[in-house]
């Protein structure tokens, strides 16, 4: 069908037949990797807006020492380059987990590397969640929390029926921000040895020396993600809009 | 002066603050003795040419991608669709892939396709095409244009058009408009923005460790592969990234108050 | 508070990933290294030391499990528990010993130094003064070029071998340093044509080793007597043979 096209530009053949979803083409390992790089990404994004919730309500409600060791946890994490962050956070975690496990008389577990991705991204994300949250929540019209204690509202049902509702269209487009730089974080995983799609495009890439060719599918591949994801937050922030003043 | 230190006493002589600054000291202390840091002074030269090189990658790297986010901007904000397109497509693309992606393709994906064009090796880029600063280089800058060139789309934007329109109406030409109105407004509230954005270049900068660039991370890397320490070189390394980022920091903020002077609000 | 937090931890963890009694984690390197151990494309591990795994595994009873990780951080893989063995072309050198132990060796084969074609040189530093030479990071390859070689040559550090050999093929390194039989199985490629083997470095056993072992953790005697029993029986049963006349003209264990 496509021979025309084959016959005028030599090679695209081959790079053709290289991304195909059935072995020997490596399209099915590139696809493989780009459903591992979303589950981390889910995962890590679901825990960095759990971290977040806590911390941004630790810094605008907390003591001063929570305040404080919030103010160290976010400062470092947005100093420190991820890399090494994931090294540190990755060797660390795994030996602080293997001795209480040892202290507890259990053998040592093995946490593949989804989640440990998860969790050492998740971390990184919380960081980032709690400021986003922070300033969205802050920027919630005090009005409507005096209200709700008026009406007699406890500190919980405040949060889930004002707070949340009125601060999520706020934090939206951080969010969308923080969901972006998830995607592309996983593909720090690769220089750790996690398989994800970019640690599959090496492999590819090293095994059939067509660098070219799957570099530019797996940015491809990414591209699409992030177009996709970029709609479907705009959709959610246009359905949270409703009614509200357009901006 | 002593406004300054007023002002950073009352912050600190809290008790709760006094407690934690002595809490943070004596992890220092304990980490400083009980932690294996013989390898400092062997490593030591090498760790300052590893500096050096992350500074001046970052630098030039911020000028470059800056020097081409604001045609990039500028085309966005104000253009012709024939250059808009473009522009927003290119700073799309950065936005949507990962740097390593892009790092490694224009290394290794170039570098495949140099024994298909021999003459290449007779030619004078060739002592640069060898080596691997100029495509982390390129890279950089490529991805910090991709991302300021959204960020001063927004900034251009914002000036407002009613100034535009009276500088022309007093017959300034378009360049001088740009340059004494246009420009220095929207960089006057990009400001805080580009500040942020050179933290995270920053933070990018170890990826060139993996193109055979040796920055201040590939000099840990060998430290911990020459001795087996596994935390000590990468909780220095730590230690040194947040003083360079606290550094750009602070210069932002000088950059930004001298700026400032005599504007409204 | 740091108990509690440490134990929610755990449940989590263990929650999501348990580990069986007797299954043995035998760490490889996740970035290709043919024709010893690479994926395919639907993603199994192949090459020479696969099936030695596979036949040492078996012969010793050992229910093993091929867990690729980072070249970069295999020994503090194996050192935190990740792992409970490499088995990834690593060389028995006296710097690694001093932090795992090593089983008996499975395969010794020189070093040699591959360079471009038109370009005159050998394996000595007075042959790579002036070159550009790379070398894949953390192996002993990377320590006896920087012991012998930093001084008069560039030296470039790779993640992986393949990524060495991409630039040599490119031209933007004169040579590299490698193990023989991984060299072989590239010049045999198209890339490979572009270079030729300029000779084997000089022999330091200190840095290059005593040929290539199993690792393990300091002490862990039982897996090691293990592993040395299994390495035994294939090389007494004819396993050994049978796997490398498939991929190699002649024997590599070495003398």
């Amino acid at each position: 069908m496509l021979d025309w096209l084959y016959a005028i530009w030599p090679g695209l053949q081959t790079s053709v037949d290289l991304l195909s979803l059935q072995p020997p083409g490596w399209g099915g390992n590139l696809l493989r990797g780009a459903v591992a790089s979303l589950q981390i990404a889910l995962g890590a994004f679901a825990v960095g807006l759990v971290i977040g919730t806590f911390g941004a309500l630790g810094k605008l409600h907390g003591g001063p020492v929570m305040r404080d060791l919030l103010a160290v946890y976010t400062v470092v994490v947005r100093a420190v380059p991820e890399l090494i962050l994931i090294l540190i956070l990755y060797y660390a975690g795994t030996d602080l987990l293997n001795q209480a496990l040892r202290a507890m008389g259990q053998r040592p577990v093995e946490i593949s590397g989804v989640v440990a991705g998860i969790a050492v991204l998740g971390i990184v994300q919380g960081a980032y969640a709690t400021e986003v949250l922070r300033g969205a929540i802050q920027s919630v019209p005090r009005g409507q929390h005096e209200a709700a204690r008026a009406f007699g509202m406890g500190p919980v049902q405040t949060f889930r029926r004002v707070t949340f509702p009125a601060m999520l269209p706020l934090a939206l487009p951080g969010l969308s921000n923080l969901w972006l730089i998830a995607t592309k974080d996983t593909a720090l995983l690769a220089i750790v040895g996690f398989a994800e799609l970019t640690l599959e495009t090496r492999q590819a890439a090293g095994s059939t020396r067509a660098y070219f060719t799957f570099f530019l599918a797996a940015g491809a591949l990414y591209l699409v993600m992030t177009l996709v994801s970029g709609r479907i937050f705009g959709w959610i922030e246009a359905r949270y809009r409703r009614g509200q003043a357009a901006q | 002066m002593t406004r300054w230190l007023n002002r950073a006493a009352q912050e600190v002589l809290v008790p709760h603050r006094l407690i934690m600054i002595a809490v943070a000291i004596g992890i220092i202390v304990w980490a400083g003795m009980s932690m294996r840091w013989h390898w400092i002074p062997r490593y030591g030269d090498l760790a300052v040419q590893g500096i050096w090189r992350t500074l001046w990658l970052l630098a030039l790297s911020c000028v470059i991608g800056f020097a081409m986010a604001v045609p990039l901007g500028l085309a966005q904000a104000a253009g012709p669709r024939v250059l808009a397109i473009p522009a927003r497509a290119f700073c799309t693309v950065i936005r949507g892939t990962p740097l390593l992606l892009q790092l490694w393709l224009i290394y290794f994906g170039l570098g495949s396709l140099f024994p298909q064009f021999p003459w290449i090796r007779e030619s004078e880029l060739w002592p640069y095409l060898r080596q691997a600063w100029p495509y982390a280089l390129l890279a950089l800058s490529l991805s910090f244009a991709g991302y300021e060139g959204e960020v001063m789309r927004g900034a251009f934007k914002s000036v407002p058009g009613g100034q535009l329109e009276a500088a022309r109406a007093m017959g300034m030409g378009r360049f001088a408009i740009f340059r004494r109105i246009w420009f220095p407004q929207a960089l006057q509230s990009a400001l805080p923005t580009l500040g942020g954005e050179t933290v995270l270049q920053l933070k990018a900068t170890p990826l060139v460790a993996t193109i055979t660039v040796i920055d201040i991370y590939a000099v840990a890397s060998r430290v911990r592969q020459d001795t087996f320490i596994i935390y000590e070189p990468l909780l220095l390394l730590a230690l040194i990234y947040m003083v360079i980022a606290g550094l750009i920091a602070l210069g932002f903020k000088l950059l930004e108050q001298r700026y400032n002077r005599g504007m409204v609000g | 508070m740091k108990t509690f937090a440490l134990m929610a931890a755990t449940a989590l963890v263990a929650a999501t990933a348990m580990a069986q009694a007797e299954e043995v984690r035998i760490g490889i390197a996740a970035e290709p290294y043919p024709p010893f151990a690479s994926p395919d494309a639907a993603g199994n591990w192949v090459g020479w030391e696969v099936e030695i795994i596979d036949a040492v595994c078996a012969a010793a009873e050992l229910d093993c499990v091929l867990t690729p990780t980072a070249w970069d951080g295999i020994i503090p893989a194996l050192v935190s528990e990740r792992i409970d063995a490499i088995m990834a072309s690593m060389s028995i050198t006296a710097d690694r010993m001093q932090t795992i132990d090593f089983s008996d060796r499975y395969y010794n084969t020189p070093t040699v130094i591959v360079g471009q074609k038109g370009i005159e040189m050998d394996a000595t530093p007075e042959g790579l003064s002036g070159k550009v030479l790379g070398v894949q990071v953390s192996t002993i390859h990377q320590t006896y070029a920087q012991t012998y070689f930093e001084a008069a040559t560039e030296l470039r550090t790779y993640q992986t071998q393949d990524e060495a050999n991409q630039d040599l093929a490119s031209g933007r390194i004169d040579a590299t340093q490698a193990d023989s039989l991984a060299m072989d199985d590239f010049l045999k490629t198209d890339a490979g044509a572009c270079c030729e083997v300029k000779g084997t470095v000089a022999q330091d056993e200190a840095i290059l080793g005593a040929g290539v072992g199993a690792g393990v953790r300091k002490g862990d005697d039982a897996l090691r007597e293990a592993l040395n029993r299994g390495i035994a029986a294939i090389l007494e049963d004819g396993t050994y043979e049978e796997i490398t006349v498939r991929y190699f003209a002649t024997s590599i264990y070495g003398n």
